[in-house]
């Protein structure tokens, strides 16, 4: 069966979406994902579907489930990559996907994911300082 | 209006969904479309054979490559035998579901094609037709 490969970069996971998605597989990635944050402790998930040719509302459900899991389990996600096309057919469909964090690319996809692990741990210093 | 060509799909299951994305894909291409023309009638299909298997308990894929005149389209008809839709104005409001989805499926199929058309009975199934031109 396909699987959909999990990468582990510094304290981010990083997810390559390359097959055209049928529904359990999309289910399987949902459920690996979610346990390996809480396995790795991931401050941040990168989705890239450059190589998706169509989004529709059942893959935007699975992002943004994803998205959602993550943040409960402390992660921010930010879904990279997304082909023109898609882009307008996602909003002409109706899909907002919210709570999703968007960038165009992997490399700025990682910096924004950077930025908000430094806020988080400078944010941290701040509560501690406060608390002396 | 003339039929080019004319294949059915069953669709029984969710890797159907892809195999009819494939296919609409490919006779979209055939078609003339442009990538934005593919992908929103790939996406709508997509939308569409999902219902199909996920509220009609399965069904079949009717798809047509049309000519008329200069223009050449594509037409994909989506029938079950399901328990139908009782309210179909409802059905198309963005949101609603009585499933577990997004409720986009059936209005945001509508808004990516250039014609659509449905006809549904309780306890006799459901039709949704869409067509795109180029």
């Amino acid at each position: 069966m396909d699987r959909i490969p999990i990468l582990k970069l510094r304290d981010l996971l990083l997810v390559t979406i390359q097959v055209d998605m049928h529904d359990r597989l999309a289910l399987q990635l949902q459920e690996e994902l979610t346990t390996r944050i809480s396995e790795t402790g991931a401050r941040g998930v990168l989705i890239d579907i450059s190589s998706l040719d169509i989004v529709d509302s059942f893959i935007g459900r699975m992002i943004a489930n994803i998205a959602a899991m993550a943040r409960v389990l402390d992660a921010q996600t930010v879904v990279v990559g997304m082909q023109p096309a898609v882009a307008i057919t996602l909003v002409e469909l109706g899909l907002t996907l919210p709570g999703v964090r968007t960038a165009l690319n992997v490399d700025r996809g990682m910096s924004l994911l950077e930025r908000a692990s430094d806020e988080a741990a400078a944010a941290l210093e701040r509560d501690d300082d406060s608390s002396e | 209006m003339t039929t080019v060509r004319s294949e059915s799909l069953e669709l029984r299951s969710a890797s159907d969904v892809v195999s009819v994305r494939q296919i609409v894909r490919t006779w979209a291409v055939e078609a003339g479309f442009s990538l934005v023309e593919q992908t929103k009638m790939v996406t709508a299909a997509s939308e569409l054979a999902r219902n199909t298997i996920d509220y009609g308990g399965g069904g079949i894929a009717r798809l047509e490559l049309l000519s008329e005149g200069t223009r050449r389209g594509l037409r994909v008809a989506f029938e079950d035998q399901g328990p139908g839709i009782a309210d179909i104005e409802q059905a198309l409001t963005d949101h609603f579901t009585t499933g577990n989805g997004l409720g986009l499926g059936l209005g945001g199929a509508r808004r990516l094609v250039n014609e659509f058309d449905i006809s549904s009975r309780p306890g006799e199934g459901t039709r949704v037709v869409i067509t795109r031109w180029k």
